[in-house]
Order: structure tokens, then sequence, then C-alpha cells
């Protein structure tokens, strides 16, 4: 980590956003990951998107729950609120601040350690019930805060850095989880390749419902090395994009692709992502052939990223349970609290 | 683009914007460190080195280095670099114990150099500690030449002067004042290997416009501003015109100040931001209270009885054109009463005592041709430097004059071929000194320039040398060195260790870094992460990267070289080293030259 904190600097040719910011002002504090961390990527694309998306960072919330990734939102978006919970428990917190208050955007920050290992069953939940928020997995194969113990999503026959070790316990794939559980959008990216990964953020921000982005974020200290398939040499070179997603923000004019291979999705503010398969096969929005084309190529050894499935259509928490459209904190107390008699007639209707 | 060839010295030069612009390429940044770490007397040598009157310099100097210093690209105001090197002169030990020895042994070369001001003292600074003996003529009975003759004492005092003059006098130059050349011819005739030409622009510019001569109360700027040195004049009337806005003017309408004006008024033909004066100097003498009238053209002198009463002025109104031009046009006529008129409107040189029959050709405006890398005129064994080489320029131009005079001159008199020089040299050293810990102080210093403290307006007229500017405190100058973005302290990139991992390009303040795919150059600067708008400031193109192909770009711009690149850097692909230019000076053309025999 730096002794110095990072300098604020007006560059002269730094834009500023539909709101007036620069992307200065959706930074935060001195990162004090390892240097050449993924995850310090993923935190720099995270403030690119919501600067571009002019979306001011206070309507913003940051959940995350135990490991380097939750960590991370210290890093980015300073003015944005933020929830730091308990071990693999960030999904039941996201779950009743989106219930509290539809009006702010919800980004949880986890690891494969926090989402894969300890908190599996609140993971799984949180995309069952579809809970509106942007879900980030920052994938690293490791431990790297108790120092590089395998972790759930670790490949078989990965060796340890150090000690001769190699891993014979099958991973959990979060992308073919959330699938299997019904998720309505699933990503999957790579902390290297920031020109894919921003429109991918962007696209799930945006995203009605549990939008989960997976990415592939090297441990530069304990699962950076030869023979690890959570490297960026190993990302690089068995990188497979299955779907190009281009974001086009509402306020530019939709002009109609001429490639054929195109597909544009409506997200709910009325922006479009424009789905450019590379397979000409490739059906991101059939379910059945997203989940047989990711065993395929997962058995090639290969790392498939893009917007791998996307479904605008799926209900999300607040609209299957009828809540309320006003946040919670802007309900007057009488509505917020009707009395005991309005308590005994709502009683009654289950007697 | 093709990868940058950091080797080559010019490349790492140019990023110390101070330093390129210093026509003597002042090692600025690691003076600036020196002072922070309180070594004043090193700070003092090695600016001695490159402008050899630090002192003179550090109240004086024309400043190109201010304008083009990063700072003032990253905020407003550039680090008061000219006030910094007065610090190193202010704190200094004797230096004279710490110079080159001078050889009882001679090497038995005559040099006579012309005029005792800053380019012969140069010339005679870097030859006399190789044993050449030089002989200094000077017309006047003091040396300084302009130094001391044009520049008032409140703003350069005589003990300033005498002190750094003297340091190089001591050294063993032949000095014979009161001795003035009045025939090149002659002087050639004597025994001398090398004769060197530094006499200045001594003539003011005349104005000739009806009535010029009919009163002995208008002077010619330069002249007049002599006559106050020698204390030949010691008063002026209470109202006084000065026409002309440079830096001659400024000096003339303070000094008028100083003796007994009232009402003095610098009549400025052109409207503000034509000026040629410095900001700075145009801020002191509106501080004492100077105006300054614009648009004012002079149309001619107004005599009463033989008296001057006045002077008539043409007012222009000035637009800019579609073609960027200024035109100017007359919308009437102005009367300025006045006792005094001081014409600060330039000056120029004077060869009067060279012969234009001895192979030293003169051009078409009756200037010497002079060689600009090698000084010599067309006649070998002739040189010149300083204002007389090439009209007026400043005092730390005729100090780079005098370097390479000298190189010309030494090489001269080996029988050497003159043009064929030694080139610059660079060292790059790393500053790591641990994991993020570097030999120089990389946090950002986000505070304003400090300001000069001056000598109470009431006060500075009590006497005419009163020095205004009092320095830098301890506290301005704890503040000031840290202003300095070390640009002399390189953001090194080693291409083969980089991982593309991209944590160099978030960490950065300025966002200058960007790896991308490699194109041409118009392209490239403006796919990068902040597009590059500044066409003066290079690109860094490192090779093709060893993972996926493309290219690592820095936009040296605005880097403010706070480290954080080769902090976050996991491979130490990026890493802080100081880049030192090796300034080839006749000294080293003289180890150059005994390497090759002895080799």
């Amino acid at each position: 980590m730096s002794f110095i904190k990072k300098p604020r600097i007006n560059h002269p040719g730094l834009d500023t956003n539909a709101v007036g910011l620069t992307i200065q002002d959706y930074e935060g504090a001195m990162s004090t990951l390892c240097a050449g961390c993924g995850h310090d990527s993923v935190s720099s694309a995270i403030v690119q998107a919501y600067y571009e998306l002019a979306i001011e960072p206070h309507r913003v919330a940051k959940l995350s729950g135990i490991g380097c990734s939750s960590k991370t939102p210290t890093y980015f978006l300073r003015p944005a609120h933020g929830f730091n919970s308990v071990h693999g428990r960030m999904p039941s917190i996201a779950t009743g601040a989106s219930a509290a208050n539809r009006d702010l955007h919800y980004i949880g920050i986890s690891g494969d350690g926090d989402s894969l290992s300890i908190g599996l069953g609140q993971f799984c939940h949180a995309i069952r019930r579809n809970v509106d928020m942007f879900y980030v997995i920052e994938n690293n194969g490791v431990y790297g805060l108790t120092k590089g113990q395998f972790s759930a999503s670790a490949d078989v026959g990965s060796p340890a850095r150090k000690g001769g070790g190699t891993n014979e316990i099958p991973p959990i794939d979060p992308v073919l989880t959330a699938i299997n559980f019904g998720c309505s959008f699933v990503a999957r990216g790579f902390s290297g390749d920031k020109t894919t990964l921003v429109p991918l953020i962007k696209a799930a921000i945006l995203h009605r419902g549990f939008a989960l982005l997976d990415v592939i974020s090297p441990c530069v200290t304990f699962n950076d090395h030869e023979g690890s398939t959570k490297s960026y040499l190993h990302t690089r070179e068995f990188e497979q994009t299955a779907v190009y997603a281009d974001f086009v923000p509402i306020r530019d004019e939709i002009t109609a692709s001429v490639d054929t291979h195109v597909t544009p999705v409506t997200l709910h503010d009325g922006s479009q992502i424009h789905l450019r398969t590379v397979d000409p096969d490739y059906d991101p929005f059939d379910r059945d052939s997203v989940v047989a084309y990711l065993r395929e190529h997962q058995n090639k050894g290969q790392i498939v990223t893009g917007l791998l499935f996307v479904d605008e259509t799926a209900p999300d928490m607040l609209t299957l349970s009828s809540t309320t459209q006003t946040p919670l904190v802007d309900l007057s107390f009488d509505t917020l609290n009707p009395g005991a008699a309005a308590l005994k007639t709502l009683q009654k209707q289950w007697r | 683009m093709r990868p940058t060839d950091t080797l080559d010295p010019d490349f790492y030069h140019r990023v110390v914007d101070c330093q390129w612009a210093c026509p003597a390429h002042t090692d600025v940044p690691e003076y600036i460190r020196m002072i922070a770490q309180g070594r004043y007397t090193d700070a003092y040598l090695l600016n001695r080195a490159s402008n050899v009157f630090p002192s003179i310099l550090g109240r004086v100097c024309d400043r190109p280095c201010e304008p083009a210093c990063r700072r003032r690209r990253v905020e407003d105001k550039p680090v008061a670099i000219c006030r910094l090197k007065r610090v190193t002169a202010d704190l200094s030990d004797d230096v004279r114990p710490l110079l080159p020895p001078i050889p009882l042994e001679k090497n038995g070369k005559r040099i006579a150099c012309i005029g005792a001001g800053c380019a012969s003292l140069t010339v005679a600074n870097d030859l006399l500690p190789l044993g050449y003996e030089v002989v200094v003529y000077e017309q006047l009975d003091r040396t300084g030449g302009l130094m001391r003759t044009n520049i008032p004492a409140f703003r350069l005092p005589q003990t300033v002067l005498d002190n750094e003059l003297n340091t190089i006098i001591d050294m063993g130059v032949d000095l014979r004042l009161d001795q003035r050349v009045d025939s090149l011819a002659t002087l050639l005739e004597e025994s001398y290997d090398a004769v060197f030409i530094g006499t200045g622009a001594p003539r003011g510019k005349n104005l000739e416009i009806p009535g010029r001569y009919e009163s002995d109360r208008i002077h010619i700027g330069i002249d007049w501003l002599e006559s106050v040195a020698f204390e030949h004049t010691k008063k002026i009337g209470e109202q006084v015109l000065i026409i002309g806005v440079g830096n001659t003017a400024m000096d003339c309408c303070r000094t008028s100040l100083r003796l007994g004006g009232k009402q003095v008024k610098v009549m400025a033909r052109k409207p503000r931001g034509y000026f040629k004066a410095s900001e700075w100097e145009l801020d002191d003498a509106e501080e004492e209270q100077v105006e300054i009238v614009v648009n004012h053209s002079p149309r001619e002198f107004v005599i009463n009885d033989g008296q001057l009463v006045g002077m008539q002025f043409d007012v222009f109104e000035y637009h800019v054109d579609d073609e960027g031009k200024l035109q100017q046009e007359l919308i009437g006529e102005e009367f300025f009463p006045c006792d005094d008129v001081i014409l600060a409107i330039g000056q120029e040189t004077a060869f009067p005592w060279i012969e234009r029959d001895i192979g030293l050709d003169f051009d078409q405006w009756d200037q010497p041709v002079v060689d600009r890398t090698t000084y010599q005129s067309t006649r070998a064994g002739v040189f010149f430097g300083g204002d007389a080489a090439f009209g007026p320029e400043n005092i730390i131009w005729a100090v780079e004059h005098g370097h390479q005079a000298a190189i010309s001159i030494h090489k001269h008199c080996l029988n050497e071929a003159i043009d064929d020089r030694l080139p610059f040299g660079m060292n790059l050293v790393s500053t790591k000194m641990s994991i993020h810990e570097w030999s120089f102080s990389n946090d950002y210093e986000g505070a304003n320039r400090r300001q000069m403290r001056h000598v109470d307006l009431k006060e500075r007229f009590n006497q005419l040398n009163i020095e205004v500017e009092l320095g830098f405190s301890a506290e301005q100058t704890t503040i000031e060195v840290e202003r300095c973005l070390n640009c002399d302290i390189q953001t090194v990139f080693t291409t083969d260790l980089c991982i593309e991992c991209d944590a160099c390009i978030d960490v950065c303040p300025v966002r200058c870094l960007t790896i991308t795919e490699n194109t041409d150059e118009p392209t490239l600067r403006a796919a990068l992460t902040v597009p590059a708008q500044n066409p003066d400031q290079p690109l860094y193109v490192s090779a093709t990267l060893p993972q996926t192909g493309r290219v690592m770009v820095k936009d040296e711009n605005i880097c403010v070289h706070c480290s954080l690149c080769a902090e976050r850097c996991p491979t130490g692909a990026w890493d802080m080293r100081k880049s030192t230019l090796l300034i080839p000076y006749a000294a080293d053309e003289e180890t150059a030259t005994w390497q090759h025999k002895t080799a």
C-alpha cells in the first residue's frame, strides 16, 4: 500500500458527465490491496461505469461482506452509502435495503469465498427472489486475505503457489449456478479487459432484477503463477467471448445496425444493450442452450465471457411482493405505522 | 508509432520542461531538492555549473523556465524557480575554495575578451581552469557591463554583482579597465590565440519625431540608467513620461520615482498583452503606482520657449482581425504634460570599431555573421557572444553563448574542428529505496505559489539602492520547494515485465496512461484515457506488450511524477529513475581530448 494519498489534480482535459461531475468525483480512498490486484481494476471499471451513466454517487448503496473483494467499496464512489456486513451475509442486507428504499442503486461486491463458500445459501436465495441489485463476484480462485488457500471456484488440478499442493475438489461455477437458480441477468468479464467490462457493468446497473457479474480478477500475490487457471496470462489465452455487449445510453440515438448478429435488449430505463454473438447459434435468451454452451466450453478449459444470459421480463422482488413505490423513508409516520387498530384488522384476515 | 527511444538524452530532457526551456539547461529540480535538504552550497554550485551567476540571475533572470514549468499546466502559477535560485545564493557558504583550481603552469594560449560583462566572464570562467591566460578589455572603469549600468541597484545590488563577478576575476583574469578597443584589426595584430567579443548592445534606439533635439530633457533610457548608476544624474522632474513598455522602461520608471518623479507614466503604443516587459516587472512597477497608459503612439515633443512642456500622442483603437492580426485605427490625439521624457524603445549593437575589411562579414542589417552553434564569426579565431552576437537577449542567453564560445575557443586553440562537439549525455538511476519509498519527496504539495516579500512602499524610496525584494523566508522556501514536481524523476517503463493488469492506469491521478492498440500519432493521441491535446508535449510509446500485443502509452503533458504508477505496479515494470543531463563544457572537451590521446 502506498504512503501518499492520490493527489486530486484537475486535468484540463477532464470532461464532466450529464450531471456535471468529473470521473474524480466517483473515486474513493487509496486502495490498500496488493499492487496489481484485479479487484482494483474492477473498482476502476465501476467508477467509469457510474460516471458514464451519470448516476449521482449519493444515489448508490455499496454493500459487501468479508474478503479482499469486500474491502473494495471503500475505493470507489466516496459519497455513496455503504454497509460492510458479516461474512457471506451481504445478500440479506441488500434484500432488506432494497425493500426499504427502492430508489437507490444497489451494488453488492463479493468474492468467490464470500459468495460461493460461506455465503452460497444467501447468494442463491437473493437470485431466487430476483432482488433488484447489481452483484459482482470478484473471482480469483483463492482466499487471498488468509494467504492463498484454494477457494470454491478453484479448478481441479490447480497448483498452489507454494507447497506443491493441487486442488482435487470440483469448483462451483457462479455463472451456471446463477442460471440454474433463475437469475435474470448473467455475465462474465475479466478485470484485465475494461473495454468489455465497462459496458457489462453499465447494463448490469440498469437491469431491473438480480444482475450477476462474475469477474475473473487475478490474485497477483497468490494466484498469478504458472499453472493457475485464474492468472492474467491464462485468462487472456483461454478467454472465449460468446457475446459482445455494446451499451447504448437512452440519450444516444439508436441507429439500426447492419450486423445481423446484433440483438438489441431494452433495459428498464429505456437504454439498450446491443448483444453481438460471436457464434451465430448462440442464443442468450434460451436458458437451456446457454447452459449447454457453457458446459461444452468449460470442458474444453475455456473461459466464456460476455453477457451470457438475459431475461428482461422476469419480475423483480419488489414487483412480486407488491410493496409500496415510495421509499419507506419518504412515508409519513402515520402511513408507516397505521396503529394498533389497523394491525388488528390485518390480523383478522387470517383468522 | 515507433517505440520511444528513451536513450536519446533529448527525450527525458524534454520532460524536464524548465531545464529544456533554460538556455543554459540549469538542472532546476535537482537544485530545488538540494534546497529542500538544506544543501544550499551544493545547490549554488549546481546552479553555477550551468548559469555561472546564480546570485545575479536569482534576481533579474528573464526566467524562460517559469512559463514552461509543468506546474503551470496543473494549476495556474509555476514554481518560483528564480526566487529559489536566489535562496541558494542567499544561504550558500563561500564557494571559492570549492571551485576548480587554476593551474599555476599555463597552457601557453592567450585569449582576449572584449567587454567585461556576463558573456566574456563566462568564457573566462570556463577557460581559466584549463590553463588559459584570459585578458579582458573594458571601456568603463568597472566590470559588469549592462548588468551594472542598466539594471538599477534596487533590483540588483552592487555588492551582489561584485561578489559573483570578482569570483571569476580573481581566478586570474588579466583585467584591463578603462581600455576601450578602438580597432579590432590592431588588437588582432597582438599575439592572441583567439578573440571573444562580448560588447553587448550598448546603443539605445532613438525616436526621430518633431522636437526631438530642442530640449535636453529627452533621454535615451539605457544611457540615462548608466548615468544614474554612475551617479552623474541624481534627479528628474516631477512629471515623467517613459516611451516604450519593455523591461528597460520598467527600470526607467521605477528609477524616476526614486529621483524625484511624482507622476510617472509609461506610454504604450499597444494594448496590454502586447507589452514586451515581463509580467512580474509590470507588477512591480504598478505596485509602485506607475501608471501604464495604453494605445498612445508618440507624435511630437511639445516645446514652449525652448522648454519641454509635454508630448502629443496619437490615440489608437485596436482589434484583432479574422486572420488573428492586430489592426489599429486612429481615433484621436491627446496631450500629456511632462518635465522629462525617457525613451525606452529598444537597443542595438554597435560595431564602429570593427574594420569591415578584415575577413569578418556583416549581414544586410550590419550585424556580424555568427554561427549559431560555434559562435565563430567568418574570421577564424574571432568569436561573438551575448547581445553582441545576435542582438539583445537576456543574461542567461549570454551565459550560454559564453559556454559554447569557450568550447569553440578551446577546440580552435587545439586545432580541432570546432563544430565536432561532444553531444549531451544522460545518466538514469533508480530512486527506489524500499517498498513505496523513494529518494525524493513524491507527495503532491497543493499549496499556491509563495509571494515575494517586498520592502515597505514608503521606505523603499528613501534611498536609490534599497533592494526591494527581500528574498524568501525559511517558511516560504519550505513550501515552495515542495511545489516542484520533480520532473527529472522519470517514469521508466520496462515492457517485458508488464502483465497488463491496469493497476498503473487505474491509480494515475491525472490519467496519463493508456494500454491500447498501436497506431499513428494523431489517432493515438485521441484514443488515450484523457486525449493528449497538448502537441508540444511528447507521447511515450512502449514496445509491444508481451501478453496482448498492445502498447503502453504515456502522455507526458501533466504527469506529476507522484510515483503511484510505480508503487502500484506488481512487477516493477514502472520505476522512478532520476535522469541527469550531462552537459559538455570546455573542461569536458579537454578531458575527452586527453582520453582520446591516451587511449
